[in-house]
């Protein structure tokens, strides 16, 4: 199980999050101006890295704020936690 | 008028008999008032709100603040929870305005700040879990480092006691209140009194 340090809360197990998916994809500027393909490909199609993957977490059995996580998708190693709202840490 | 029942009233006698042995004590504290408070922590109305309150409301996560009779949890960076005593079932009565009532009249007078006063009182339900083994029996469900240095009286968190969502709360040296759903109160107590089982003999 994963120990997640909820930027509040601090470090809780895995159980108490709920998975939010990728991080910081953005709403398009103009959603009536995209093709099929352009709308289908914002919702659906999302970066699969093998590597450091931002991604957001929700502490739902706790405070129930959403924040962003970098976290290694080979590893499980988390490099860094950050509060919605803040610029993606740069991971060396 | 429907006769008020509280989630646990029919595990007054398990609750007794798991506190035979003098090193644990279980109880319900039924009916007390919980307002749920949400407000920008640095706003006019969470000033007001704390004075009222007569304790500024804790802005670091975890804490728990006591006023009189009154309980201050943080929920969430913007989202409070203030425990009171049983306010009885009838509404506006001779004692004046309740907790709610006078919460959301003070936060009234700031036009300029969202802010939020819910009565949740009947969401959940409130155990007492205290003696010199109450650490341990918690320990059995939950995660978290419940040792006095890290989670003593002050502290409070939300966190899964036996995969129900509860809000513990440290109160004297060995003292801690469990508030869990109404629904799920009866799991928890089943799961309490289970688990207490090696300390009660």
């Amino acid at each position: 199980m994963l120990l997640i340090p909820c930027p509040w809360c601090g470090p809780r197990d895995e159980i108490e999050f709920h998975y939010g998916g990728q991080a910081h994809v953005a709403y398009p500027d103009d959603p009536a101006a995209l093709s099929d393909e352009e709308w289908a490909r914002y919702l659906f199609f999302r970066d699969n890295p093998k590597g450091p993957f931002a991604e957001r977490w929700s502490h739902s059995a706790g405070c129930r704020r959403w924040f962003n996580v970098v976290r290694d998708t080979a590893t499980n190693e988390i490099h860094a936690v950050y509060r919605i709202g803040e610029p993606r840490p740069v991971i060396a | 008028m429907a006769e008020r029942r509280s989630p646990l009233a029919g595990f007054a006698a398990r609750f007794e008999a798991a506190g035979a042995g003098g090193r644990l004590r279980l109880a319900e504290l039924p009916f007390l008032t919980q307002i749920n408070v949400r407000v920008d922590p640095e706003g006019r109305a969470a000033g007001r709100i704390g004075r009222a309150l007569g304790v500024p409301l804790p802005v670091e996560p975890g804490g728990a603040v006591r006023s009189g009779d009154l309980t201050v949890l943080w929920l969430g960076p913007d989202e409070w929870l203030v425990v009171g005593p049983d306010e009885g079932e009838d509404e506006g009565d001779a004692r004046g305005p309740g907790l709610r009532d006078r919460l959301a009249e003070t936060a009234a007078g700031t036009a300029d700040d969202h802010v939020s006063v819910v009565d949740v009182s009947a969401q959940r339900t409130t155990l007492v879990v205290a003696g010199a083994r109450s650490r341990d029996l918690l320990a059995h469900g939950c995660a978290l480092d419940l040792h006095p240095r890290v989670f003593g009286p002050g502290r409070c968190a939300q966190t899964l006691l036996a995969r129900a969502q509860v809000v513990l709360v440290a109160r004297e040296a060995d003292e801690f209140w469990v508030l869990c759903r109404a629904s799920f109160a009866g799991y928890t107590a089943e799961w309490l009194l289970d688990a207490a089982t090696e300390y009660v003999t």
